[in-house]
């Protein structure tokens, strides 16, 4: 698996224009994910900040803030960097040259600005991270036959005789969103001319087929295709091949086989049927093993350059990503278990799961690819300040912990404080003096996300000064000495 | 086996990604829809009356479901707390399925009678003015916003056409209905209105008589929440899923 490390700095004229735009998009979408974000955060704790305008309220926000990082921050971020890799692994300009990316990149601009000023407006579907109305998710689904038309034409002139294990994983997360995408939005409007209109699924059927898609908007968007950027950019970075070939075959096809199945677990003790929410629990927990083969595979490529954590503070960023994901992913099989989810469910614990895979994976990835892109992408010696990049890492660092540990401790004391009884057999606490109780943890976690933005503002102005070209001056990280010794000896 | 055959055909490796990816959603949504016990057989359930699906509408807009759930689960706590577990066939009409997935807010499945009007109508508008420890955004732009129901009749149209049964003349009464529920006096019309809409509830949310606001369309919509079923006649036993 030394293809990617491999690939001669050819003389092909690789399409970088539209991966510049998606680096930039991906930055600028991100600082305004996470603003929004620090901003409902802190309408959970002083409700005065809802303003008492329809457009600023919690309720239209959170999507603004959801659709805003995963989508518009996390799309952008795979965009860039799968038509990055996909070139590079198969050394091959991009299937439609500089048309189809400016395409792909004001055509996906299109899709984030109208969904976005819909939700805003009060215009959605109402369902969780599907909620763009008909009309956004037509003409996303035409972006989307084209990504997926340029990413499989690159591969099909490809020079390479294999194609490589990061666009495998690309590949499939092409094709199953694309499924889901289809699946849970198919709608009636109510008139072609007005925004509105009226899912064909009901109910229980209706609940399965989101979750089915919203579960799998965690599988395939968020993990298949951040798997695809971490065997790409961390051997890379790490200039060491991928720890294990066989495992990364055995870890694909368990992995997207595996995923489909969790989506009830978002269902446990609903209306829907027992079988289906004890199937869902099974494959959760069985998911356990392809995840952590895979974050196996990622943190033992280091095997042979760990002293390179110490001296290297982007590849810093990318291992410590896939240890958020290992752990993320063993807290999300413990949670599917239906005992679990009892307490689990409902509360923040359910947040802070999500943005231990959100901020310590998929950000923390997405950073360390975007610190690795754009000295590349704009022809510059290096980044502007290495120890700029640690800053973010300590501050964002700090901020995922704040924003995980409240949020454990919101989330289990809110669910033993639903189900505690007195004395008297009577339920001991009424709902709003639960509520009450959350405020000093959405004060620390709002605090926590402050943290995060902080980082992420530090790297915007780094990358600015990169991309102008200055450098800054400073000492070079402390080299341990036998390390520095033993790759002379290489 | 060869895995090299995969890796060196994209088409192949695609069309092997989209068996395996499709074989587990087959499994948990294809008897869904085909069984008959997914749901299951009770009385008084029926489709939202055109007040209450433009109060849903409203309810979906301004994103409640981010807050509260609608889903009572069957535990000891849950059932004293919210009332009876939900069941499947309370949401058949939901277009969308609105159970949502979080509760910074109370349950809502069965709010449905359990406050006055005037207590909704005065909550809505600023949630601290009766629960002073809320953290509910404020909506009394509702109670200051004529309900836009010119198009209601489309409204039912389309959800017919998904596979809610409303009837022509339930169709044809639309937008009249909207006027007669959202009434202070019953006049004959409600009669009409409440063989179509069995315990709908009739009278003026909102405390202005003087216009069918979107507050309420959305007050009309959390009363009738969970009160359709008759479950003194409800046996569970024979709904084991």
């Amino acid at each position: 698996m030394t293809a990617a490390a491999a690939v001669p700095p050819a003389a092909i004229a690789y399409e970088d224009d539209c991966i510049r735009k998606f680096t930039i998009a991906t930055v600028f979408w991100g600082v305004v994910g996470f603003l929004v974000g620090v901003i409902i955060a802190l309408q959970l704790a002083f409700p005065v900040l809802n303003l008492d305008l329809p457009w600023t309220t919690f309720g239209r926000l959170r999507p603004v803030h959801t659709s805003a990082v995963i989508f518009a921050f996390g799309g952008n971020a795979l965009f860039a960097t799968s038509l990055y890799c996909v070139q590079r692994t198969c050394r091959a300009r991009l299937f439609g040259g500089s048309g189809m990316g400016s395409f792909l990149f004001w055509g996906f601009q299109l899709v984030i600005v109208m969904a976005a000023s819909g939700y805003v407006l009060g215009i959605t579907q109402g369902k969780e991270y599907a909620e763009p109305e008909w009309y956004v998710d037509l003409w996303l689904t035409i972006v989307w036959v084209g990504y997926l038309i340029t990413f499989a034409g690159t591969i099909i002139k490809r020079k390479e005789p294999h194609i490589y294990v990061a666009n495998w994983f690309f590949l499939a997360f092409i094709l199953t969103i694309a499924v889901l995408h289809l699946g849970n939005n198919v709608t009636v409007p109510v008139s072609l001319f007005g925004t509105k209109s009226y899912i064909i699924w009901a109910g229980v059927q209706d609940a399965m087929t989101q979750w089915w898609y919203g579960h799998n908007a965690v599988g395939f968007f968020l993990t298949a295709g951040f798997l695809g950027m971490m065997y790409y950019f961390i051997p890379k970075q790490a200039e060491r091949p991928v720890y294990s070939y066989r495992l990364s075959i055995v870890h694909f096809w368990t992995l997207i086989f595996l995923y489909i199945w969790a989506g009830p677990h978002h269902l446990h003790y609903t209306a829907l049927p027992d079988w289906a929410q004890t199937l869902g629990m099974v494959f959760s927990i069985m998911l356990w093993m392809p995840s952590w083969g895979g974050m196996i595979n990622g943190i033992m490529t280091l095997s042979g350059a760990w002293d390179k954590l110490r001296t290297d503070p982007i590849l810093r960023f990318m291992v410590a990503s896939v240890a958020f994901y290992g752990m993320s992913t063993f807290e999300g099989p413990m949670m599917s278990i239906k005992a679990v989810n009892s307490l689990s469910h409902y509360t923040d614990w359910t947040i802070g799961h999500v943005h231990s895979g959100a901020l310590g994976w998929v950000a923390f990835v997405t950073f360390g690819c975007v610190y690795y892109l754009v000295p590349r992408l704009w022809n510059r010696q290096r980044l502007y300040s290495l120890r700029f990049v640690t800053y973010h890492f300590w501050v964002a660092t700090i901020g995922i912990v704040l924003y995980i540990t409240s949020m454990w401790i919101s989330g289990i004391m809110q669910g033993l404080m639903w189900r505690a009884y007195d004395s008297y057999g009577f339920l001991q606490y009424s709902f709003i003096e639960t509520v009450e109780a959350m405020h000093p943890y959405y004060v620390i976690r709002a605090g926590g996300g402050i943290l995060f933005l902080l980082g992420a503002l530090i790297m915007v102005y780094n990358l600015i000064k990169t991309i102008k070209g200055d450098i800054r001056s400073e000492t070079a990280f402390e080299q341990p000495v036998g390390a520095a010794a033993m790759r002379a000896g290489e | 086996m060869r895995h090299e055959i995969l890796e060196k055909n994209v088409i192949l490796l695609s069309i092997c990604i989209l068996i395996t990816v499709s074989i587990g959603g087959l499994v948990q949504l294809v008897p869904l829809f085909a069984m008959e016990q997914t749901i299951e057989k009770v009385d008084g359930v029926r489709p939202y009356s055109p007040l209450e699906l433009a109060g849903r509408n409203i309810y979906v807009r301004e994103g409640c479901y981010t807050c509260h759930s609608q889903q009572v689960r069957p535990f000891r706590d849950e059932v004293e707390r919210y009332g009876h577990y939900s069941l499947a066939a309370e949401s058949m009409y939901d277009h969308p399925f609105q159970w949502g997935s979080k509760r910074s807010g109370p349950d809502l499945a069965r709010v449905g009678g359990k406050y006055s009007s005037e207590w909704h109508a005065a909550h809505l508008t600023n949630p601290r003015s009766v629960v002073p420890e809320s953290i509910m955004p404020p909506y009394g732009f509702l109670a200051r916003r004529d309900l836009n129901y010119a198009d209601i009749a489309d409204h039912l149209r389309t959800l017919r056409i998904v596979g809610v049964p409303y009837t022509d003349e339930q169709i044809a009464q639309a937008a009249a209905d909207v006027a007669t529920q959202a009434q202070v006096e019953p006049t004959d019309d409600t009669d009409a209105l409440l063989a179509r809409y069995p315990k709908a509830v009739v009278g003026d949310f909102d405390g202005n008589p003087e216009r069918v606001t979107e507050m309420d369309a959305l007050v009309a919509y959390l009363q009738m929440l969970g009160t359709l079923v008759d479950f003194t006649s409800y046996k569970p036993e024979l709904d084991y899923r």
